[in-house]
């Protein structure tokens, strides 16, 4: 590190961009690890029904399965745009 | 009963066959038999780090396929004792290697040594599922860098869920980090994620810290596992995880750069 770069120091280095996309990603990974086979066509069909009405992106639609003791909860969740 | 070790990564190049060599070898000059067996079929490459690569006669592949046996096999390592090596094969592709034969081969060796060390192949085919499957303990081997740490996350769920212990619902495998190539002198200029970085989001214990070290190239250039250099850096490293795995108690090195003084590190120069 030279005399110019010790005050540049300010600006978010790329380690620690590095680290939160990192989190980000293994974060989501780690949840669709245990899912059913069966889950992305399912989020695929959804996707599909749900696109006849609302104009939506592919990553709004979000589908896990929970496990819960003796039962399970497949969840769904839809993030729809503003002007829906 | 032998202790059976995976070093695997997902990504490949990350240092999984230098750190099997050295651990391996630690594991023998500290006492203990053991054997590491290449899994990487179809491109071995631990017979070179190991420097033995003109003794191969038969090979891993041989072995399951009852054309030789174990005994033919295995390489005695010329430098330590107590430490053999079993090849991959070169010439067969991957699919020779059958889930039964490599339970049989490993429950054979299982009398003999106190380690096995799987030195598995890059990816998570099949070769990869074959080495990790019937492990106790899993070291993932890790670069500072995102992809190895996010494949590396990738390996610690199948770890989980499509090895013997995990399918048997026996005891987890025991999963320990080893960080390679690690530059401090790069960390602490913010350009390379810190131990503390990895650490947070495998969420493993760590067994050790390896350096990028030019002395990891000049050992496998003359086939002599840089653990055999107790004056390097990496070689010191390796013996210090070996002694981790083994119970004890070792400070990590590495993880600080060198001091320097004030005004160097704001005129800059005194680096490298
Ligand atoms: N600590 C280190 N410092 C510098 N170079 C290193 C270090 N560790 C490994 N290397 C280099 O990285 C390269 C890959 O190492 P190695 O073959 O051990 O990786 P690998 O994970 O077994 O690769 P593959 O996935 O292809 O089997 C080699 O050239 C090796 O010399
Ligand atoms: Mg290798």
């Amino acid at each position: 590190m030279n005399f110019l770069e010790y005050f540049k120091r300010e600006q978010p280095c790329s380690a620690n961009v590095a680290k939160e996309r990192l989190k980000i990603i293994v974060a989501h990974e780690r949840l669709s690890r245990d899912q059913p086979d069966y889950l992305p066509r399912l989020q695929r069909e959804i996707m599909e029904v749900v696109a006849r009405y609302v104009k939506i992106a592919e990553d709004h639609v979000q589908v896990t399965v929970d496990h819960n003791g003796n039962y399970s909860v497949l969840e769904l969740n839809i993030t729809l745009p503003k002007s829906a | 009963m032998a202790k059976i070790i995976v070093i695997t990564s997902g990504k490949g190049g990350v240092g999984k066959t230098t750190s099997c060599a050295s651990i391996g070898t630690g594991l023998a000059m500290l006492g203990h038999k053991t054997v590491l067996i290449d899994f990487d079929v179809g491109l071995r490459n631990l017979d070179l780090i190991m420097g033995c690569e003109r003794r191969v006669v038969y090979d891993f592949i041989n072995v399951i396929h009852g054309e030789a046996s174990l005994k033919q096999a295995l390489i005695r390592d010329k430098r330590v004792e107590n430490l053999f090596i079993l090849p991959a094969s070169q010439t067969r592709d991957k699919d020779a290697l059958t889930q039964e034969g490599v339970e049989r081969v490993l429950k054979e060796l299982s009398t003999d040594f106190d380690f096995i060390l799987c030195d598995s192949p890059a990816g998570i085919e099949h070769g990869a599922h074959m080495a990790m499957f019937y492990a106790d303990e899993a070291i993932v081997v890790t670069n500072p860098e995102v992809s190895s740490v996010r494949d590396s996350d990738r390996i610690l769920g199948l770890l989980n869920s499509k090895t013997q212990r995990a399918i048997e619902g026996q005891e987890p495998i025991k999963e320990h980090l080893l960080l390679a190539r690690y530059d401090v002198e790069r960390v602490e200029e913010g350009e390379m994620l810190t131990l503390e970085d990895v650490c947070e989001i495998l969420a493993i214990p760590v067994i050790g810290v390896v350096p990028e070290s030019e002395a990891v190239l000049k050992a496998s250039n003359q086939g002599v596992p840089v653990v055999h250099d107790q004056t390097t850096d990496a070689g010191q490293a390796y013996l210090d995880t070996v002694k981790r795995l083994l119970g004890e108690q070792v400070d990590l090195k590495f993880i600080h750069p060198e001091k320097r003084s004030f005004l160097s590190r704001v005129f800059g120069g005194g680096r490298r």
